[in-house]
């Protein structure tokens, strides 16, 4: 009885299911990834209930001020005297007092009584200030920013890292066991790198739409919803620049780990991949706030990922703009797998030592 | 049957083959003898299609061999390994379903390939857990499990103690009964010897002798003999044409110039004493091994 000869697709996809099956029966996986999870709904939950409990300064104050402390700024404790207000402060019961001052000096006739040091937040509300108008407004909270941006930096940084580095290893393990010998013998080295590829992919796919579906629901549950409809449309994005960023990513990270033979050597190889990760994640932290750097990035493959989800966050983003960088980013990756499965061919039977870029392509041209 | 013709490969300056040629034939077990560095291991990473050939060819049944006839061949690499972390019978599986068996399919052969091999009780056991000569079965198994129609063993006997080396060629023997061609190559000569139908020798990329055993043995047979008889084998040394290489009573072992000197050693024997054993000394494996290469 002869088997059906698989097809190319075929044995991609059992590389693959293999890739997949191995990863999810690993433990450490699975603890690494559930401590990634738990960190990232931590965080999102934690910034909603801080938002939610920033309570009140209390303050006490005498019937004649009242008048002149407006609106629900402060948790107010109406007192009938000074002497009163003062006691108040001194225990610690509020914040500060505001008290009538009939002092000549004092052209205002109130005046603050604090315990230790002056309450800005009390002498801001009392203060007048000139009006202020702003000529180019900034829609966004420069905080904000900073953490949106942030949080896409180091998702990124995380998950591509993870399974970089999970990638690498699988090529190398194969190299250092020799099976990769009867695995070639098998099938098409382009249907073993292919599935490796599409295996971690398909993973770290996945991560990141857990990660994604996290942030949604814990900014739900906490009610942030104002800050969801701000960054659904980016993280929307960030998926898909992420998965297709992931494919290009997986493609050097498999090339160059077949390079050597050792797991030791894995380092030396992917290092330079391993800054290409990195670089975005430095840029956006650093440059969330300078639109060149932020456009630059969102075109450039390597950190179109996360430079366009930041760009859509800030908005003024043309509907066609993350269209053209995803196909910026589909093209490079296409020229990445053929120039990686190049090498990967060249470099799988050289299993002593350290195969050089150019022998790796010459070799792998056949 | 599988044909090599002139099959050349160069790794930069290094000529590794040139112009190797030889047959394997359907249901014989080829032996594939050559030093360190011969090119043996380059030889069937060709056959394999793991490594191109820069000119020559290769036919199955007088077709030109294609990938997907290189499927179906059953190959144990020299350098082993299979994943450490897998269970075998797993691995198996997957070895199989790569060559196009169904899930339950390659399960059922996995299964019962790795009975054969005396591993039954350890299939949920991961390779890096099993002793070296279990491991090594494991990795005759990987060969198997897709019921390949050729086999290309690189040393599958080297690292077995000498019942798995039993158990390991009545698998290998069953299979060629069937009508696979089976090539494998040994650093042990004196296996080669016991099990090979045909033998190939591959000398600096070159193959210095390739044929039946029996015929090489044959065609490399110096003219010495073996007589063992009642009495006392001093008579030989004024036989004519006989040149004595050794005696002890009435055992020697002498060279002739001819045929007929034999035949007359014989007849001389016989007529007063009873001859035990009187043998053409065939040159072993390492002896026309050593002839060969040397040459």
């Amino acid at each position: 009885m002869n088997p059906r000869i698989p097809t190319l697709a075929q044995s991609t996809w059992l590389v693959a299911e293999r890739e997949i099956t191995t990863r999810l029966r690993s433990k450490a996986f699975l603890i690494s990834t559930g401590i990634l999870f738990a960190i990232i709904l931590a965080s999102i939950l934690i910034s909603g209930f801080t938002a939610d409990t920033t309570s009140k300064t209390a303050i006490a104050a005498t019937p004649e001020v009242m008048s002149q402390i407006q609106g629900d700024a402060f948790d107010i404790t109406e007192v009938a005297t000074t002497e009163e207000a003062t006691q108040l402060v001194l225990d610690g019961e509020v914040n500060a007092a505001v008290v009538s001052d009939t002092a000549s000096d004092n052209p205002l006739g109130l005046k603050i009584l604090a315990d230790t040091e002056a309450p800005a937040e009390v002498q801001q509300a009392l203060s007048i200030s000139p009006p202020v108008e702003i000529l180019t407004p900034n829609p966004n909270d420069p905080f904000l920013l900073y953490i949106i941006s942030l949080a896409f930096g180091v998702v990124f940084l995380i998950s591509a890292s993870t399974f970089g580095g999970v990638i690498s290893q699988s090529v190398v393990e194969e190299k250092q066991t020799r099976i990769v010998e009867i695995l070639m013998s098998a099938i098409p080295v382009r249907a073993m790198l292919a599935g490796k590829v599409i295996g971690n992919s398909i993973l770290a796919f996945l991560q990141i739409a857990v990660i994604a579906a996290l942030s949604v629901i814990g900014l739900t549950a906490t009610g942030q919803t104002a800050l969801l409809d701000a960054i659904g449309l980016p993280i929307a994005w960030f998926v898909i620049f992420f998965t297709i960023g992931f494919v290009l990513l997986a493609a050097m990270f498999a090339a160059s780990a077949s390079m050597v033979a050792r797991m030791e050597d894995i380092g030396s190889v992917t290092t330079p991949v391993t800054m290409l990760v990195m670089i975005p994640y430095f840029l956006v932290v650093f440059f969330n706030d300078n639109p060149v750097v932020l456009t630059i990035m969102s075109y450039v493959p390597f950190s179109a990922p996360v430079g366009m989800p930041v760009r859509l966050f800030v908005g003024g983003v043309q509907w066609w703009e993350p269209l053209v960088s995803l196909a910026i980013l589909v093209l490079s990756t296409l020229v990445v797998i053929a120039l990686g499965s190049r090498i990967y061919q060249g470099s799988l039977l050289r299993t002593s030592g350290r195969v050089k870029l150019a022998e790796a392509l010459t070799a792998g041209k056949a | 049957m599988l044909t090599l013709s002139n099959i050349s490969r160069s790794f930069g300056d290094r000529q590794a083959l040139t112009d190797v040629s030889f047959t394997i034939d359907d249901g014989r077990m080829t032996g594939f003898v050559g030093g360190n560095g011969a090119g043996k291991t380059t030889t069937m990473r060709i056959i394999l299609g793991v490594l191109a050939a820069d000119s020559g060819t290769i036919t199955r049944n007088a077709n030109p061999l294609s990938s997907n006839d290189r499927r179906s061949f059953g190959y144990m690499p020299e350098e082993r390994g299979l994943y450490p972390k897998m269970k075998i019978e797993e691995q198996l599986t997957y070895l199989a379903r790569l060559h196009g068996f169904s899930k339950p399919a390659a399960g059922k052969n996995a299964r019962a390939l790795l009975e054969e091999l005396g591993l039954g009780e350890r299939l949920n056991d991961t390779v890096e857990s099993l002793s070296l000569g279990n491991q090594q079965r494991a990795q005759i198994a990987a060969a198997l499990v897709h019921q390949p129609e050729v086999l290309i063993l690189d040393e599958p006997f080297s690292g077995l103690d000498p019942m798995a080396v039993d158990v390991v060629l009545q698998v290998l023997k069953d299979r060629a009964a069937t009508g696979v061609p089976v090539l494998f190559s040994s650093h042990q000569l004196d296996v080669v010897e016991r099990l090979c139908d045909d033998l190939v020798i591959i000398s600096g990329g070159t193959v210095r002798a390739a044929g039946p055993r029996d015929q090489l043995r044959e065609e490399h047979s110096t003219n010495r003999y073996e007589l063992d008889h009642t009495g006392d084998a001093g008579w030989l040394r004024e036989q004519p044409g006989v040149t004595v290489v050794e005696f002890d009573g009435g055992y020697a072992l002498f060279d002739v110039d001819s045929d007929a000197t034999a035949q007359a050693v014989l007849h001389r024997a016989m007529e007063s004493n009873t001859v035990r054993s009187f043998t053409p000394k065939r040159p072993t494996l390492a002896q026309i091994f050593r002839e060969v290469v040397a040459a």
